[in-house]
């Protein structure tokens, strides 16, 4: 501990880049294993890095969504598979009445036996979109998406800053629907209803327009977009440079996490398209003037979550290229039906993706009320002491 | 510092102009006070000065305005943020980030300035205003006031030399607007910062002022030093009402200024017998009846066993700070939140029952977003559509609101209203429904003098013919002169439940201009004091 420096370290919000290259590592391991050992384990140390470190903020509340959302799509994909699924040959665990399709929907079935084989392939491959998306989820409690604003390149900045807004734009709408519903009642409208709904949703859309363009006024008088001349020429090369480095680097991504493509091909488009579509974005962000106030400090904490999130990611992707994704456990055989091997490197590899849990400083709490023991005095009649607004407001 | 050189701003749409022919000149480290009919065009005044208008708004500006030496015509306000800072109406609606320090260094971001420098202002800026407590915590948690007070600091932690506000204080209890207002002042006397804002509670501002400038109807404007041009204005604060009544010269236009001069009217006053207020009489089922009502929302506690009847004829004003429980009152009355405990009725029955026409005829309640009640896509539709519901008459509601607004052309949509428009509009509509309570929930917000003293004349009336009201204000003056009876609220409970002048008189925060004025005798109003003198002749 004293190593990083965090005995009696401040608490502070450890580096957003930091937290989400950590979770990508760890969702880049789940693409390319199906051991539900492997994938359980990796949804376990997200949720333990998760509420060892989340904020107080409504986001940091997120990652139980985010593993709810998991649980739906493992079961929607199990019950799709013993409704429709294509017959694997193997154990027959149920049969069901066979629902007889015409000839030109060869393909696709209904009912019909199910074998174990087959339900375990939907739970494997259930289960890698929960490991995912639980990644995901963790790194959504752990940076609040207005905090990511910071750091995002000046270039992509004012893009950014409209994906956040319109993020603020759902949670609104529900508090407006619920007030226009409310006058509609005491207007002596009936709140429900296909004439309702039109009567709520226009003034809801009005609504979140409205406040929108409040938002945007406030923003543009306040020097949002401001920037220096740039020639237009310079302007067309860096547009290039970005969208080709993104492009190469999609691909490269792609091919190194699809198991058929070899390894060091992947690795090369990925690296080079985004050295290209950084260089892009540097040379786009100097057209902005913007600086940012009490930037993120990147620290050994910050190294530490970083190196465990992408090592993860590496040992498995090594281990896949150097023993094959059968014969490393990583992919177990469905048939026979055998308890799956632990892929022993991997394994460790995941359970050090769990060290930010303890490697890292505390989260400062946030104070959403104001400092106990100072009482408001009782008598509105004397020295007026501000209160916590009213939450009907 | 700023220069309007024959200015017109006309709106696409529009026939006429909002500001016409403007010449303006405000010298630097004044307080102008900008003061209209409600709709007359001071937002758009306002928002000329940062290039808002027309950059922002549409319409077009012909003339210029300079600030600072800048053109408006040639700078967007994006340009002009590092000499203008602006406040909106409404402070939430303007802000970008979560918590209070990253909201201070919001704008020092956009224009670049240095991270140290940063850290340095947000210091400053936090003991500046008071803020220094609050610095993490979220803004949507703040009260109106400390609200207020970080919209403020945001835009001057860009060290602007212009400051413009729109309606600073007129969501804000007493206190609070006390709070912003001597925060302006400090800025004018200490930074020497000029600081334009518009407001309709003159009674709050216009001793701070250095100059009023008067936004006519038409769009035309007139400036002057405030004892000049209040004199003239055919509406004014009660301490300037009081003045001209008893032909004080110069006109007083603060409590100070009027106390020192009232030395005789006092003598006088003293000798008269003290005004009679008829006490409505207390008989007939109470209207409305909260027993013991207690609200909770999670762990807040908006409401602690709170008892309350209203009778028909009362007129009962709820007061209380910002956050105090009043809201929550009136939405547990009309049925819109259950209580977690304890009874209400409305009509001796129980509101969450009622529907429909059953309940727009016995209850009529104006919520503190007045724009929520109104859904056509036209004034003329909007009065149509409830003359329908109601079963009044063709063109009833038309007519009232013509009478608490008039000169509103009928097919404005009701967005685009002004605010003390907007909810006279909504009054027209809940007045129209013929209901026999009104709840109110702020109904003078935005509303200049002589559309409040309408409000107040349809009220009594309403009381007069045996109905009930009861209204949440922060409006002191107005339940001087409207309430029979006041219940104050504080932390959830009621702490104060009596007749009006019993309730305000003494209090610091809640007595009316002239009870301050007069103090310690018991006249409330300018009227009442009118009443007395010429009883006497």
């Amino acid at each position: 501990m004293s190593l990083l420096g965090l005995h009696g370290a401040r608490p502070r919000q450890l580096h957003p880049v930091a937290w989400w290259l950590w979770a990508l590592g760890l969702a880049a391991t789940a693409t390319r294993t199906t051991n539900p050992v492997l994938l359980l384990s990796i949804v376990a140390v997200a949720a333990l890095v998760v509420s060892a470190r989340r904020g107080d903020g409504p986001w940091g509340q997120s990652f139980r969504s985010f593993l709810l959302l998991g649980v739906v799509v493992l079961a929607v994909r199990v019950l799709f598979e013993v409704l429709f699924g294509a017959p694997l040959p193997g154990t027959v665990i149920l049969t069901l009445p066979d629902i007889t399709l015409p000839e030109w929907t060869a393909g696709v079935r209904i009912g019909g036996s199910v074998t174990a084989e087959a339900v375990l392939a939907a739970i494997y491959a259930g289960l890698q979109l929960v490991a995912i998306l639980a990644c995901v989820g963790a790194a959504n409690a752990l940076v609040e998406p207005s905090r990511l604003l910071k750091v995002v390149p000046g270039a992509l900045y004012e893009v950014a800053v409209a994906v956040v807004v319109a993020l603020s734009v759902a949670p609104q709408a529900v508090v407006h629907t619920r007030r226009i519903r409310e006058a509609r009642h005491l207007r002596g409208r009936p709140p429900t209803g296909l004439r309702a709904l039109a009567g709520i949703a226009l003034p809801v859309l009005e609504g979140a327009l409205e406040r929108s363009l409040a938002l945007a006024a406030a923003m543009d008088s306040r020097g949002f977009g401001r920037s220096r001349h740039v020639a237009p020429t310079e302007r067309r090369v860096t547009a290039a440079l970005v969208l080709l480095g993104l492009a190469a680097a999609c691909v490269g991504g792609y091919a190194l996490l699809d198991a058929g493509t070899p390894g060091w091909q992947g690795l090369a488009a990925l690296v080079s398209g985004t050295v290209v579509a950084v260089g892009g974005l540097v040379r786009a962000g100097r057209r902005s003037v913007r600086t940012v106030y009490r930037p993120d400090p990147w620290r050994s904490p910050e190294w530490v979550t970083t190196l465990v999130g992408l090592a993860t990611a590496a040992v498995t992707v090594g281990v896949a290229l150097a023993l094959g994704p059968e014969a490393s456990g990583l992919t177990p055989p469905l048939s026979p039906l055998a308890w799956p091997e632990l892929p022993v490197l991997p394994f460790l590899a995941v359970l050090l993706a769990a060290a930010p849990a303890v490697l890292t400083p505390a989260p400062q709490a946030a104070e959403v009320q104001p400092a106990t023991g100072q009482r408001r005095p009782a008598s509105p009649l004397a020295r007026p002491r501000q209160q916590p607004d009213e939450v009907t407001a | 510092m700023i220069r309007f050189e024959q200015v017109t701003l006309t709106y696409p749409g529009r026939s006429q102009p909002v500001l016409r022919n403007v010449d303006l000149r405000i010298p630097e480290g004044e307080l102008a006070l900008v003061v209209g009919r409600t709709g007359a065009g001071k937002s758009s005044l306002l928002q000329t000065i940062n290039g808002l208008a027309p950059h922002f708004t549409g319409g077009t500006l012909a003339g210029r305005v300079t600030v600072a030496g800048r053109a408006t015509n040639d700078y967007p306000p994006r340009e002009l943020a590092d000499v203008v800072g602006a406040v909106l109406q409404d402070p939430l609606d303007g802000f970008v980030t979560d918590t209070v320090e990253d909201e201070l260094a919001y704008g020092m971001e956009s224009v670049g300035l240095a991270p140290a420098v940063m850290r340095r202002r947000v210091e400053e800026t936090l003991d500046l205003l008071g803020l220094g407590p609050l610095r993490r915590r979220s803004l949507r948690t703040l009260s109106g006031g400390e609200q207020q007070r970080v919209a403020v600091g945001a835009v001057l932690a860009q060290h602007p030399q212009v400051l413009v506000l729109d309606e600073p204080t007129s969501a804000l209890d007493p206190g609070a607007a006390e709070e912003v207002l001597a925060v302006l002042q400090r800025l004018v006397h200490d930074l020497g910062l000029t600081v334009v804002l518009a407001e309709h509670r003159l009674e709050r501002v216009v001793q701070f002022a250095d100059r009023v400038v008067l936004v006519r109807d038409d769009g035309t404007v007139s400036d002057g030093a405030p004892g000049d041009l209040i004199s003239q204005l055919p509406i004014a604060p009660p301490v300037v009402a009081l003045g001209r009544l008893v032909d004080w010269s110069p006109v007083p236009l603060s409590v100070r200024d009027a106390r020192r001069a009232s030395t005789s009217l006092r003598a006088t006053l003293a000798l008269l017998p003290t005004p009679e207020r008829p006490v409505p009489a207390v008989e007939g089922q109470p209207l409305v009846a909260a027993d013991r009502v207690s609200v909770r929302y999670g762990g807040h506690t908006a409401l602690d066993e709170v008892t309350l009847s209203v009778r028909p004829g009362e007129i009962v004003a709820v007061m209380g700070r910002n956050g105090a429980g009043k809201s929550s009152l009136l939405r547990a009355l009309v049925g819109l939140v259950e209580p977690t405990a304890g009874g209400v009725a409305i009509g001796g029955g129980d509101p969450r029952q009622l529907t429909g026409r059953a309940l727009t005829s016995l209850v009529g309640f104006v919520p503190q977003e007045p724009g929520d009640l109104l859904w056509a896509d036209s004034v003329l539709a909007e009065c149509r559509d409830t003359d329908a519901d109601t079963g009044a008459g063709a063109g009833s509601t038309r007519a009232r609101f013509d009478r608490l607004a008039p000169g509103v052309d009928p097919a404005t949509h009701p967005r685009d209203l002004s605010e003390g428009q907007r909810l006279a509009l909504a009054l027209g509509v809940v007045l129209a429904g013929g209901a026999t309570v009104l709840l109110l929930d702020e109904p003078t917000r935005g509303l200049d003098y002589a559309t409040k003293e309408r409000v107040v004349t349809d009220l009594r009336a309403h009381a007069a013919a045996g109905g009930a009201v009861l209204l949440a204000t922060h409006d002191v003056e107005l339940v001087a002169e409207v309430a029979t009876r006041t219940v104050v609220l504080a932390d959830a409970e009621i702490v104060a439940d009596g007749p009006t002048a019993e309730v305000l008189i003494g209090s610091p925060q809640f007595a009316p201009q002239v009870a301050k004025v007069v103090a310690p005798l018991p006249w409330l109003t300018v009227g009442e004091v009118a009443a007395a003198l010429e009883a006497v002749g």
